[in-house]
């Protein structure tokens, strides 16, 4: 186990915060960019089967 | 070929379907690395444990500027060429900024804190980053409030001109006022101010992980974009017929 010393917690914070912000971007990202492709596809579908 | 063949939705929809993969796998393998190695270095005998947090802050740092100077030439390129694909990549890299600029700005306050004994300055370097940060929740904002796409895209490139004078200020901020926090460049190439290569090399290659990371989800921004975009042209086609 690293010891981070007395700046353990600005360390930590910093990574985790870093971190949470990164994943929840690239979950946003994903999510929306799934929901276009679908909306998109089930439109394409629909014209096709009338 | 010539560049501008990409600003076609559909070339530019399968260009980067076979792009990317391969940016994503240099995405992670560069910034998992980075952050790791970055992570597991020695502790500084001036800052101790806290000089990890350079291989988050600087990286994100970086691209919060770079972002928005790729959002001013797409913006440029809409305005002067009326290509719709670089109006929606504007659009699609604010967020990534948004994220990339508040990242610096938290690790700089967590940073600051135990090394400045404090969390907040109104220091040149902070302050306009702190701007460049309200300018991208504007950009975005703007976006979102404006329904006639090609109106949404002409003022907010506006606005990207605007800004880029406090992305640019953020930049080089500590050059023009001396009276700062916050110190100059982390990478100096100026010998005695060189940072060492323990911390250099997982340093660029956070780096290039970071920008790497930018690219994949700029991409994947962009192909979303476009979808909705075709998704609300045929729409509106229907409504008309």
């Amino acid at each position: 186990m690293i010891d981070l010393g007395k700046y353990a917690f600005a360390v930590l914070a910093s990574y985790g915060v870093s971190l949470a912000l990164l994943a929840g971007l690239i979950w946003q990202t994903l999510v929306a960019n799934a929901r276009a492709r679908r909306a998109l596809e089930d439109h394409e579908r629909g014209k096709k089967d009338g | 070929m010539s560049i501008w063949e990409y600003a076609n939705p559909v070339r530019f929809m399968r260009m980067t379907d076979r792009l990317l993969p391969w940016v994503v796998g240099g995405a992670v393998l560069f910034s998992v690395t980075g952050v790791v190695w970055g992570f597991l270095t020695p502790d500084d005998f001036r800052q101790g444990s806290t000089v990890k947090i350079v291989f988050l802050h600087v990286p994100a740092a970086m691209m919060a500027i770079n972002i928005w100077v790729m959002m001013l030439v797409a913006s440029l390129v809409w305005i002067i060429r009326r290509h719709h694909v670089s109006a929606l990549a504007a659009k699609a890299a604010a967020p990534i900024g948004a994220v990339m600029t508040l990242i610096a700005l938290a690790t700089g306050a967590l940073w600051g804190q135990p090394m400045w004994g404090t969390w907040w300055e109104w220091d040149p370097r902070l302050t306009s980053f702190l701007i460049l940060f309200l300018f991208y929740i504007g950009y975005i904002a703007l976006w979102a409030a404006i329904e006639d796409p090609d109106s949404a895209a002409d003022l907010t490139g506006v606005l990207c001109l605007v800004g880029s004078v406090f992305a640019l200020l953020s930049r080089y901020a500590v050059l023009f006022w001396n009276q700062g926090l916050h110190q100059g460049a982390s990478l100096s190439v100026q010998s005695g101010e060189r940072m060492s290569h323990v911390y250099r090399y997982p340093l660029y290659t956070a780096m290039v992980g970071f920008g790497l990371l930018f690219l994949a989800l700029l991409i994947i921004r962009t192909r979303t974009e476009i979808r909705r975009r075709r998704l609300a042209a045929l729409q509106a086609r229907e409504m008309r017929a």
